[in-house]
C-alpha cells in the first residue's frame, strides 16, 4: 500500500512516497513557484515517473506545510487531507528517532518547536512565522549582504576564529550591521559565525519557551546547514540529532499519517 | 546613474542658518548633536532660540559623523566648535560625540524638543526614526512620563520605508504622497516583517496592482503597527509626530485618520526634535555652570 506526503513549504515543495507505512520509495523536491499547483503537479508527476507508478496506485495523499490548502483539493494531490505542520513534524521525527521529545524545525520562512510525548503525539508547540530573522531567510539575506553563496555560509562559519556579537534582531537591520562589520574589516568567516550564532540564539529562546527535553532533533532545510548546529547545541546546552534528509521529515510525517488514516 | 541602479531610498541632506540672527551678541551658544542610526542632526541655539541646523546621513563611524554634522551646522555662521558653550549628545550614537559635555537619552531629548517645537500642550510624541519607533508621553514641562520603543524590528520604522522605496522605485521623499494616490484604501499587506512584506508586495505587483496601491497597502500595515505601539503607551491629546518619517504624509495622514485625532502642525522641521531637545538641555547645563539655576 503506497501513500504520499506533500509538504508545501515557503520555498521548497517536498514529496515522499511511502510503502506500507515503512519504506520510503521516493523523495523529490522542487521550488514552490508563483503557481503552487503547477509546481506540485510537476514534482508529484516526476516522482511517480521515477518509480514507475501511476497516480491511482497511490492510496492516499496528505498535504502539510504553509501551502497545503492550495494543493489538497487539486490534482494530482486530490483527494487528500491536510495536516498542520507540527503534527507532520512530530509524526515524521518520531518515526525516525522514537526517543525524540523535542523537534526543532527551521524552514525558509518559519521556525517551529514541537514538544512530543512518548507516543509521538504533540504535547505543545511554538511557532515563529512573523519574523524573517528566525528562519532560513535570515541566513539567505545575510549571504547576499556578504556576497557569498548561501550554501557556503555554514562552512564559512565553521572556519571562524572568534565570536563577535550581532546586535540587530531584524533581517533588515542586520543587513546594515553586516555592511558595517565588513567595513570594519571583520572577516567573512567571523561575520558568518555571528549570523549563525544570532539565529541559533533566537531559535533556542523560542523553543525554550515550551521547555526542551531530550532527545532533541533538528529538522527542516536549515538542519542541512553545518554552521547552525554548533551554536544551537551550545544555546540549548544539549546534543542535537539531525536525521538523514532532514528537509523531508514533514513530508514523511504526512505520508505516515496518510497510511494511518487509510488503516482506520 | 542608470535608472536600474538608482537608489530610491537616498534622502536629501540639508543645512540652514537663520537669517537676521547673530551669535556675537548671544550669552549662551549651545548645541545638540543627535546621532541616529540612519540620520544625524545638529542644532545650534542662541540663548535657547534656533540659530542653525544640519541633517545628514549617519556614516559607518559615528565619531566622524558627529564631527561632520557639527561642522556643517556651523558652516556659514563663523562659529567654531570651541565657541559653543555647551554641547549635549543624544541618539543611538550619543556616546561617540567627542565634544559633548554630556549625553542624554533620545527619549528625554525628543520629549523636550517636541515641547519646544509644538508648545506645552503636547502630551504624546511619536518619534519615527530610521531604525526605531518611540511612543512617548510627556507632561506640560516636556518631561517624560512613560514611553515604549520598538528598536528591534524594521516594520514600523523609516528603514522599512527605504527598503520599500527601492522595491517600487519611487523616491523616498515622494513615497508617502504616492501612497495617497489611490481611489480606495486597499487591505493592508498581511506580513509584519519587512522581508516577508516585500515578497508579498512583489506578488501584488505581479497581480497587476499599481505601485501606488501597493504603497498604500504597505503604509497601512505600517500605520497599524505604529498604532499598536501608541495604544500600549496610551495616547493622549495633543499628539505630535517627530523624526524623519513625520515628513511622510502617507503615514501621518493615515495615523490621524485611523486614530481619529489630528496631530499638531510643526512650526519647525520635526526631524530636529531630538537635537533640539539636546541643545535645550545643553543650555540648562550651561546655566547651571554659570550659577544661573
Amino acid at each position: 500500500m503506497i501513500t504520499a506526503g506533500v509538504d508545501v513549504g515557503a520555498k521548497y515543495m517536498k514529496i515522499v512516497l511511502l510503502e506500507d507505512g515503512k519504506n520510503v520509495l521516493k523523495r523529490a523536491n522542487g521550488i514552490v513557484g508563483f503557481d503552487i499547483v503547477k509546481s506540485a503537479t510537476e514534482v508529484f508527476e516526476k516522482a511517480l515517473l521515477d518509480v514507475g507508478l501511476k497516480r491511482d496506485q497511490i492510496i492516499r495523499v496528505t498535504a502539510t506545510g504553509m501551502g497545503r490548502k492550495a494543493v489538497h483539493k487539486k490534482p494530482p494531490v486530490k483527494p487528500g487531507e491536510i495536516v498542520p505542520d507540527v503534527i507532520a513534524d512530530a509524526k515524521g521525527t518520531y518515526h525516525l528517532v522514537p526517543a525524540v521529545r523535542t523537534v526543532i524545525d527551521v524552514g525558509a520562512e518559519e521556525g517551529r518547536g514541537v514538544k512530543v510525548g512518548e507516543n509521538g503525539k504533540v504535547k505543545d508547540f511554538v511557532i515563529n512565522e512573523r519574523c524573517a530573522a528566525g528562519a532560513g531567510t535570515f541566513i539567505e539575506t545575510m549571504a547576499r549582504a556578504l556576497e557569498v553563496g548561501v550554501e557556503d555560509m555554514g562552512l564559512l562559519a565553521l572556519k571562524a576564529t572568534k565570536a563577535i556579537p550581532m546586535n540587530a534582531q531584524c533581517c533588515v537591520f542586520a543587513e546594515s550591521e553586516v555592511v558595517t562589520l565588513i567595513h570594519s574589516k571583520v572577516s567573512k568567516e567571523d561575520i558568518s559565525k555571528a549570523i549563525h550564532d544570532a539565529m541559533a540564539g533566537r531559535i533556542a529562546s523560542m523553543v525554550l519557551r515550551i521547555g526542551v527535553e531530550k532527545e532533541v532533533v533538528l529538522i527542516g532545510g536549515v538542519a542541512r546547514n553545518p554552521g547552525f548546529l554548533p551554536p544551537l547545541k551550545k544555546e540549548l546546552n544539549t546534543e542535537v540529532i539531525v536525521p538523514e534528509h532532514p528537509q523531508y521529515v514533514g513530508a514523511l510525517g504526512a505520508a505516515l499519517l496518510a497510511f494511518e488514516m487509510e488503516g482506520k | 546613474m542608470s535608472e536600474k541602479s538608482k537608489e530610491f531610498w537616498r534622502w536629501r541632506e540639508y543645512r540652514h542658518t537663520m537669517p537676521d540672527m547673530d551669535w556675537h551678541g548671544a550669552k549662551m551658544v549651545t548645541a545638540g548633536v543627535d546621532i541616529g542610526s540612519v540620520g544625524s542632526k545638529t542644532v545650534i541655539m542662541l540663548d535657547g532660540e534656533l540659530y542653525a541646523y544640519s541633517v545628514m546621513r549617519t556614516g559607518g563611524v559615528s565619531e566622524e559623523t558627529a564631527i561632520r554634522v557639527m561642522n556643517w551646522a556651523l558652516e556659514e555662521t563663523g562659529l567654531k566648535t570651541k565657541n559653543v558653550h555647551c554641547i549635549v549628545g543624544t541618539g543611538y550614537g550619543r556616546v561617540n560625540v567627542p565634544f559633548a559635555k554630556r549625553t542624554i537619552t533620545e527619549i528625554a531629548c525628543h520629549a523636550r524638543g517636541a515641547h519646544y517645537i509644538y508648545g506645552p500642550t503636547v502630551r504624546t510624541v511619536l518619534d519615527i526614526g530610521g531604525q526605531d519607533c518611540k511612543a512617548i508621553r510627556c507632561d506640560e514641562r516636556g518631561k517624560v512620563m512613560s514611553f515604549l520603543m520598538n528598536d528591534k524590528c524594521a516594520a514600523g520604522t523609516g528603514r522599512g520605508l527605504e527598503v520599500f522605496a527601492d522595491l517600487i522605485r519611487v523616491p523616498i521623499e515622494e513615497l508617502g504622497k504616492a501612497s495617497l494616490n489611490v481611489e480606495k484604501e486597499p487591505p493592508p499587506v498581511s506580513n509584519t516583517c519587512v522581508i516577508f512584506a516585500k515578497a508579498e508586495s512583489v506578488a501584488l505587483l505581479r497581480q497587476g496592482w499599481q505601485k501606488e496601491k501597493v504603497a498604500a497597502a504597505y503604509h497601512l500595515a505600517m500605520v497599524n503597527r505604529i498604532i499598536d505601539l501608541l495604544t500600549r503607551v496610551g495616547i493622549e491629546k495633543d499628539f505630535v509626530v517627530t523624526g524623519g518619517v513625520a515628513k511622510n504624509t502617507g503615514i501621518v495622514s493615515r495615523l490621524e485618520r485611523n486614530l481619529g485625532i489630528k496631530s499638531l502642525e510643526p512650526k519647525l522641521d520635526p526631524i530636529l526634535a531630538g537635537a533640539m531637545g539636546a541643545a535645550l538641555f545643553a543650555k540648562a547645563l550651561y546655566e547651571k555652570q554659570l550659577g544661573l539655576r
